[in-house]
C-alpha cells in the first residue's frame, strides 16, 4: 500500500507524453497526482526546473525552498521530493549539502546556506549517522550515550536553526534490522535497538517552536524493516533505506511541508452505501445493512465508522454525499444500534439524487471551505472518477475492493497532516456543527439586527502570548479567504512579533450564545509614532456577516489613538481566493491613497472616527 | 513500472531481444530520453548522465520490473549493456 501509494490512482500509458507537454504549474500538479514510481517522480522534477528556467508561468504553485542535511546519499532523493511537492502545489527547491556533512553543516561558522531564504531544514540523519555506541547491559553507559546523542541533534538543530532562521524538519530513527538478542533485546539496556528506542523517545519530547518531527521510525515499521533497510544499496552507495520507499517517503516530507502552508485537509464528505455501511439502506432496509459486530463485513465498516469517528474528535469536520432521499438516508444514523457515527457528528448532511460534485460544492458553501480543504470516500470508482474530474481540488482517494482496508488506505494518504494539536483542534468539529444550527435560526428570524442581537456576543481581544502561538500560526498559515495581505508567518515569525515592542498584536475570540467560536481573528499592527501600518488582518470566515470586523476596527483604532497615533494604513492585496475582502476597508470608512494590481493602500483618519453602536460587548485586556 | 515480469511471457528471448523488449523501457524511463537507443555494446560512457547514480537507478528499476535481486559484485563484474543483459535473462531463468 505505501510503497505504491495506492490510494491514488494509477498513471496512464502516455504519462511520459503528458508530462513532456505540459507547460504550466496546473499541468504539472494535476499529474503529480498519481501513483508515480522516482523515475515518473524524476521526470516531473525534469519538467518543472525546465519550465522554470524557460520563463513559463508556474501558477498557481506555491515556491517553497528547503535544505537537505544528512549522513547517507540524498541525490536520488531530491528529484522525488521536487516531483512529489507537485502533489501539493509546491514548486520545490532543494539545497543539498555533500554525503555524510552533517556536522560540517550544522556546526561551520561559514553558513553553507547563507543567503538561501530557507523555509525549512530536513535533517535526515539515521542510526548510522549518530554517535550511538551500543553497551549491552550497562544502564549507566546507555544513558549516558542517549543523552550524547541527545545533545548532538538539538545542538545541530539549534545551530542550523540559528544560522538560517529556518523550521527542522528532523526525522527520527528508523530501528536496525539486526538484533543479535532477538526478542531480549528491547528489553536489555544499552542494545543498539534499546538505544534507537530510548533516543526517538526524547526526540519526540524536543518541543520547540522551530523543530517539527518526520516519523520515520513509523514509515519504516509501517512497510518492514526489512524492507526498509537495504545493505546492498548502502553498501553500493550510501542509500540510507531502499530505493523503492523513496516516493512514499517524499510524500511524508511534502505533507509536513503543505501542512505548514496550511494545505493540510479539513473536512471529510463520505458517500454512505457500501462505504460507510454495507448494503443499500434504500434497497435493504435498516436491518438489512451490514454494520457492527458479528459479521466481517459489518465488522469492516464499524472499523472505518470508528477510524472516522477519531478523524472527527481531533477536529476534521465530517460531511455526507449520498445518493438517496434524504429520510432514508437519515434513518441508520437515528435507528441503527450499532452506527458509531451519528448525526450530530455530521455538519452537512447532502443526500439527494444530484451529481456528487454539485453535492460537494454546496457541502463546500455550507461550510465554508475551500474544495481544497475536502476528501471524498467513495466505494463507487464512476463517483470518484467524476468527483476528480469535475473538482480537481477535492482529494479522492482510490479504494481497494476489500472494504476491511478502508480505513487503513484513509489514513496512509496522509490527508489530515498536523504539525500542531491545540485544545480549539478538539473542539472545532463541533463549532461547525453549530454553524449549521445558526443557519437555521437566521433563515426563522428575518430581521439581522435581531438576530445579531440575539446572539449575544463577546469579543474577547489580548495581545498574542505563548498559548495562543499553536492557534494564531494555524489561522495565519490556513486563512486564504477573509485575509487582507495572506502573509504567512510560522511560529518563531510570531514569536517575534509578540516580543518586538514596535508591533501591535492582537488575538481575537468570539463566544456568543451558541457556544464558543475560539480564535476567530488575528491582527499585527506595525506602530510608527503617528501612523499605524495594518500588516495582517485575517479572520474566520466562521463569523462574517456578524459586524465583528468592525469590532476589531473599534479595538485597534482605540489603542492607536492611545499611543499618539493619528492615522491608520490598511492595505489589500489581491489573490484568487480573498475577492471576499476586496471592499473591506472601503466598507469601514478608510480612504483609498494609492492603486495597483499588486496591492491597493487604504487609510482612516483616527481624529475623524466615530465608534459604531455594535451588537458585540468588547472585553480588552491589557 | 510498464514491464512486469510476466508481461515479457514464458518465451525465451536472447540478449539482443531482451535489450529491445526489456532494457530499452527501461533505461529511457532512468534517463528520462523516449528516443534513447541501446545495444549490447553499450557502455556508461555511451550514455550523458550515466553515472554511479544512474548506475543504482537502472539496477532498483530493473530490479522491480523483473522481480530479481543483484549482489554488489554482480553489477561492477558488468562490463555493458550485453552482460547485463545476460545476467538479468539467467536469474529470470532461475526465479
Amino acid at each position: 500500500m505505501h510503497e505504491h501509494l495506492s490510494w491514488l490512482p494509477k498513471a496512464s500509458a502516455d504519462f511520459s507524453r503528458s508530462v513532456s507537454l505540459a507547460t504550466t504549474g496546473a499541468e504539472l500538479q494535476e499529474l503529480a497526482k498519481f501513483s508515480l514510481d522516482e523515475n515518473q517522480l524524476g521526470k516531473l522534477a525534469n519538467r518543472l526546473s525546465y519550465l522554470r528556467s524557460n520563463g513559463f508561468s508556474l501558477a498557481p504553485l506555491v515556491l517553497v525552498n528547503i535544505g537537505l542535511v544528512s549522513n547517507a546519499t540524498t541525490k536520488l532523493l531530491t528529484p522525488a521530493l521536487v516531483g512529489t511537492a507537485l502533489r501539493y502545489g509546491i514548486s520545490l527547491t532543494v539545497e543539498q549539502t555533500e554525503y555524510n556533512q552533517v556536522a560540517q553543516t550544522a556546526f561551520s561558522t561559514e553558513a553553507v546556506f547563507a543567503g538561501k531564504d530557507l523555509s525549512a531544514i530536513l535533517l535526515a540523519i539515521d542510526y548510522r549517522g549518530l554517535p550511538l555506541t551500543p553497551a549491552p547491559g550497562n544502564r549507566v553507559a546507555a544513558d549516558q550515550n542517549i543523552q550524547d546523542c541527545f545533545s548532538y541533534v538539538r545542538s545541530a538543530i539549534e545551530s542550523l536553526h540559528t544560522n538560517t532562521g529556518a523550521q527542522i524538519i528532523l526525522q527520527n530513527i528508523a530501528p536496525p534490522v539486526e538484533t543479535p538478542y532477538g526478542s531480549f533485546e528491547g528489553r536489555l539496556p544499552g542494545t543498539l535497538s534499546w538505544l534507537v528506542a530510548h533516543l526517538n523517545r526524547e526526540l519526540d519530547c524536543l518541543l520547540s517552536d522551530h523543530t517539527l518531527i518526520l516519523d520515520v521510525a513509523g514509515l519504516a515499521s509501517n512497510v518492514g524493516l526489512t524492507n526498509w533497510h537495504d545493505p546492498t544499496l548502502l553498501n553500493i552507495g550510501k542509500l540510507p533505506f531502499s530505493q523503492r520507499y523513496t516516493p512514499i517517503y517524499a510524500d511524508y516530507v511534502c505533507r509536513i511541508l503543505a501542512s505548514k502552508l496550511g494545505k493540510s485537509r479539513r473536512c471529510l464528505i463520505m458517500d454512505l452505501d457500501n462505504t460507510l455501511w454495507g448494503g443499500v439502506i434504500g434497497d435493504d432496509g435498516l436491518n438489512g445493512i451490514l454494520i457492527g459486530n458479528g459479521d466481517p463485513t459489518a465488522e469492516a465498516h464499524l472499523h472505518l465508522q470508528r477510524t472516522i469517528l477519531e478523524l472527527h474528535d481531533r477536529g476534521i469536520v465530517l460531511a455526507v454525499s449520498s445518493k438517496n432521499e434524504d429520510a432514508t438516508a437519515r434513518i441508520p444514523f437515528l435507528e441503527h444500534p450499532d452506527m458509531l457515527l451519528r448525526e450530530h457528528h455530521i455538519a452537512a448532511f447532502q443526500a439527494n439524487w444530484s451529481d456528487k460534485a454539485s453535492n460537494i460544492r454546496a457541502i463546500a458553501e455550507m461550510l465554508s471551505l475551500g474544495l481544497e480543504s475536502m476528501v471524498f470516500l467513495d466505494d463507487n470508482p464512476a463517483e470518484r472518477l467524476q468527483v476528480r474530474k469535475e473538482l480537481p481540488g477535492v482529494a479522492v482517494p482510490e479504494l481497494p475492493e476489500d472494504p476491511a482496508l478502508y480505513a487503513r488506505t484513509l489514513i496512509a494518504a496522509g490527508y489530515f497532516e498536523a504539525i500542531a494539536f491545540s485544545e480549539e483542534d478538539q473542539m472545532r468539529a463541533s463549532f461547525y456543527q453549530g454553524n449549521v444550527k445558526r443557519i437555521q435560526v437566521l433563515n426563522q428570524s428575518s430581521d439581522m439586527a435581531t438576530y445579531l442581537k440575539s446572539l449575544e456576543m463577546e469579543m474577547i481581544s489580548t495581545p498574542f502570548d505563548a498559548n495562543g502561538r499553536a492557534r494564531i500560526v494555524q489561522l495565519i498559515s490556513k486563512s486564504n479567504q477573509f485575509n487582507l495581505t495572506t502573509k504567512r508567518y510560522d511560529e518563531v515569525d510570531v514569536k517575534n512579533f509578540q516580543e518586538d515592542g514596535n508591533y501591535f498584536t492582537r488575538q481575537i475570540r468570539l463566544t456568543d450564545a451558541l457556544g464558543d467560536n475560539g480564535m476567530i481573528s488575528v491582527i499585527i499592527c506595525r506602530k510608527n509614532a503617528a501612523i499605524w501600518e495594518i500588516d495582517t488582518w485575517l479572520m474566520s470566515c466562521r463569523v462574517l456577516g456578524r459586524r465583528v470586523e468592525e469590532a476589531v476596527l473599534m479595538d485597534i483604532v482605540s489603542n492607536a489613538k492611545k499611543s499618539g497615533a493619528i492615522k491608520l494604513i490598511g492595505t489589500y492585496c489581491p489573490t484568487a481566493k480573498n475577492v471576499i475582502v476586496k471592499n473591506h476597508y472601503e466598507k469601514l470608512g478608510f480612504e483609498s491613497l494609492s492603486c495597483d494590481h499588486q496591492s491597493e493602500t487604504w487609510a482612516l483618519d483616527l481624529t475623524q472616527y466615530h465608534p459604531p453602536e455594535l451588537p458585540i460587548s468588547l472585553k480588552y485586556a491589557i | 513500472m510498464k514491464l512486469p515480469n510476466q508481461a515479457l511471457g514464458q518465451t525465451t528471448l536472447n540478449a539482443a531481444q531482451f535489450i529491445i523488449q526489456g532494457l530499452t523501457p527501461i533505461f529511457r524511463d532512468v534517463f528520462d530520453d523516449d528516443e534513447l537507443v541501446i545495444s549490447e555494446v553499450t557502455t556508461a560512457p555511451d550514455v550523458e548522465g550515466w553515472d554511479s547514480l544512474a548506475n543504482i537507478r537502472i539496477m532498483v528499476s530493473i530490479e522491480k520490473a523483473f522481480g530479481v535481486r543483484f549482489a554488489a559484485a554482480e553489477i561492477s563484474r558488468l562490463k555493458d549493456v550485453g552482460t547485463l543483459a545476460e545476467l538479468v535473462l539467467r536469474k529470470r531463468a532461475n526465479v
